[in-house]
């Protein structure tokens, strides 16, 4: 394990290092940004505007933004029309496991929260599987908590495989790995990765990551990329609003995804808006509050400066807020979600990463969205398969390229 | 002259409605409701939409006797094309395809060199094969040769609802290509589905235009009327159009009647 207090900013010497500028160049412009520094006249323009450059995509997290929510919402409506019609996107997440080797001090499952640990087994995640794919729903988010040692690459990789027996869609939210084992989870079945970056400020990201991998902020930093390079469609990207200032924080993450399009101009961009939240024995610190309007702006932000990217919208919020955003910018949204560890088809046995605010089941989602003339949508989606290793069927074995990290 | 009197065909299958539907980004509930308003014989499904099994199959809200036209959309390579194509054949949504071969998750350009490999391989398969492309001569002419049913330029990126901004293109496609030239995304008014027509495309296809409108079988019912005006007028042979200014005052070629006057 790290020692604590490390410098955040140097790999371990069996991570896995992309040669890039990348990270200096999110980093770079999130330092330059002075949100103070826009005024009306600058968002009137970005509003006069097809297309949004990453300086309009600044001047519409800054401040004077806050004015013209209503006509920001306009042309956010406008375009994620455009681009998805009245489609939205229904999902779950599945918690495979709480277990975690990191401290972050805002997070449930850090290590040093006395919280009840627990992982599925194979037949646990079966029954929970079995339980999802019954309520409708054709996309499952597969989630652990950031422990390689009680949730190898190995273990993960059979989960996505019996994934594949019940959902057309996998995604992954877990620790961040090497490309050969994301082209591994890949052909497991998994083709969306997401890694939340939490803060793109150095500073605060050692101040709230004290222990674990995840301290090595370039690792995480470089995980999409890693992800693309093992095969992945997709990669999704999130800062976690409130632990440092949100709009610096927001126009990263943009920026972050920005930049790796360019690079790999295939690659399906998604954003998750997540804000801090309370926490099992609610020790956190005192975290900054983000309200639901700057939430909003942060969304529309993103839906105005990628377009084509998709949006999800967690069930942290309130379905107030939910259920008027997928009309405005987002177009992913879970339902039926149970956030401990089991639950779906029986008692948890394990207990939550944080508090959710909807608690509404796939059936309700699905409603509400039907009487707000949208259309649900389960999946639109066909797993192609791996370019990396051609022919393995979906339950067939094979050896993951390392079941916990290198030594 | 009504439909019936001008059909065409797409291999060897005979059509009279000249408008290709889109199924994406609306409710299912309002297919029905669509087809019946556009009059439309064929229309997409992204076969990545259709679903197994699951619920809200897509297909079970297409009107029996339209003709589908399952796309590829979701393949970055030729070989995804292919792959998504015999699928398509396999969950029984007939031998025709529309190849969209897209690597670029930004602007959804179509790849011009993939679709090639993907028509050729697929045409010697036995399907219809109905190429989304950019709109270049050479390109068109290797899809020819790889054996597609129709070529399929789009007019503007798909889903902007831009209007006809390849329109030298387009027209250079449908002067020079032996083959039915389908104007495809792009189109966002029916005003540019009739232009493209009376531009002598053989048909059009619509989506986004239709999808996001305030009422979309309305909107599809206003397509139907601008493509079937825009293909009479193609036929009729549009008419001469004076310029605004008037003829020059002193002809650049009256020195020939001078040199007729003086005998030489």
């Amino acid at each position: 394990m790290t020692a604590i207090l490390s410098d955040p900013g140097t790999y371990l010497p069996d991570m896995e290092i992309i040669e890039s500028e990348l990270l200096e160049q999110v980093l770079a412009a999130a330092a330059a940004f002075q949100p103070e520094r826009y005024s009306g006249e600058d968002i009137r323009r970005v509003l006069n505007q097809r297309e949004c450059s990453p300086e309009d995509f600044a001047a519409l997290l800054s401040p004077a933004a806050a004015p013209f929510l209503e006509e920001i919402a306009q042309k956010a409506q406008q375009e994620t029309s455009r681009h998805f019609g009245n489609s939205v996107y229904l999902f779950t997440p599945l918690y495979l496991s709480n277990y975690c080797e990191n401290y972050c001090v805002y997070c449930g499952f850090n290590s040093r929260n006395r919280i009840q640990r627990s992982r599925l087994n194979r037949e646990e995640m079966e029954a929970e599987m079995r339980a999802i794919a019954a309520t409708g729903l054709e996309e499952v988010l597969l989630l652990t908590g950031e422990s390689p040692h009680m949730a190898d690459v190995e273990y993960i990789g059979e989960a996505c495989r019996l994934a594949r027996k019940y959902f057309r869609v996998i995604g992954l939210e877990v620790y961040p790995m090497d490309s050969e084992a994301y082209a591994y989870l890949h052909q497991c079945g998994a083709d969306f990765v997401t890694v939340f970056q939490e803060t793109y400020d150095l500073e605060q990201y050692g101040k709230l990551h004290l222990e674990g991998r995840k301290r090595v902020f370039p690792y995480r930093f470089y995980a999409q990329e890693r992800a693309l390079r093992g095969g992945v469609r997709g990669v999704g990207f999130a800062a976690l609003l409130g632990l440092a200032d949100f709009r610096r924080d927001a126009l990263a993450a943009g920026l972050h995804a920005y930049f790796l399009q360019r690079k790999y101009p295939r690659a399906e961009i998604s954003f998750s808006c997540p804000r801090v939240r309370p926490i099992v024995n609610h020790d956190q610190p005192q975290l900054l509050t983000v309200t639901e309007a700057q939430l909003l702006q942060v969304v529309m932000a993103y839906r105005l400066f990628m377009p084509f990217a998709g949006i999800t919208i967690s069930s942290r919020e309130s379905r107030r807020f939910r259920d008027h955003v997928v009309g405005i910018a987002a177009t992913k949204i879970s339902a039926g979600v149970e956030v401990g560890i089991g639950g779906h088809a029986g008692k948890a046995k394990g207990d939550e990463q944080f508090e959710i605010d909807d608690g509404r089941s796939v059936g309700e989602i699905y409603e509400m969205l039907a009487s707000r003339n949208m259309q649900p949508v389960m999946s639109e989606y066909i797993y192609l398969g791996s370019e990396q290793k051609k022919g393995v069927a979906a339950n067939e074995s094979f050896n993951p390229p390392g079941t916990t990290p290198k030594k | 002259m009504n439909n019936q009197q001008d059909p065409w065909t797409l291999g060897g299958h005979a059509f009279t409605s000249r408008f290709i539907l889109g199924s994406g980004k609306y409710s299912l509930d309002l297919i029905k409701a669509a087809v019946e308003q556009a009059g439309a014989q064929m229309i997409t499904l992204a076969l990545r939409r259709a679903s197994q099994g699951g619920k809200d199959n897509i297909l079970d809200y297409v009107p029996p006797g339209v003709t589908l036209l399952p796309n590829t959309s979701g393949a970055r390579t030729a070989a995804e094309a292919v792959r998504i194509a015999r699928l398509a054949r396999e969950l029984g949504c007939g031998d025709f395809i529309k190849i969209e071969v897209i690597r670029d998750a930004k602007y959804l350009l179509p790849d011009n060199y993939e679709t090639v490999k993907a028509t050729e391989i697929l045409a010697r398969e036995g399907f219809v094969v109905m190429p989304y492309m950019y709109p270049d001569l050479n390109a068109a002419r290797d899809l020819v040769s790889a054996g597609a049913a129709c070529v399929m330029p789009l007019a503007a990126p798909i889903g902007s609802n831009r209007g006809i901004c390849a329109r030298d293109f387009i027209e250079i496609l449908i002067r020079e290509i032996d083959l039915p030239i389908i104007v495809d995304a792009g189109i966002g008014k029916p005003s540019q589905a009739c232009e493209v027509m009376e531009m002598g495309a053989a048909a059009v296809m619509v989506n986004t235009a239709i999808a996001t409108a305030g009422d979309v079988p309305v909107m599809a019912a206003a397509f139907k009327l601008a493509i079937e005006a825009g293909r009479s007028a193609y036929l009729s042979g549009l008419g001469r159009v004076l310029a605004n200014s008037a003829s020059a005052s002193s002809p650049l070629t009256g020195f020939l009647r001078e040199g007729e006057e003086s005998g030489e």
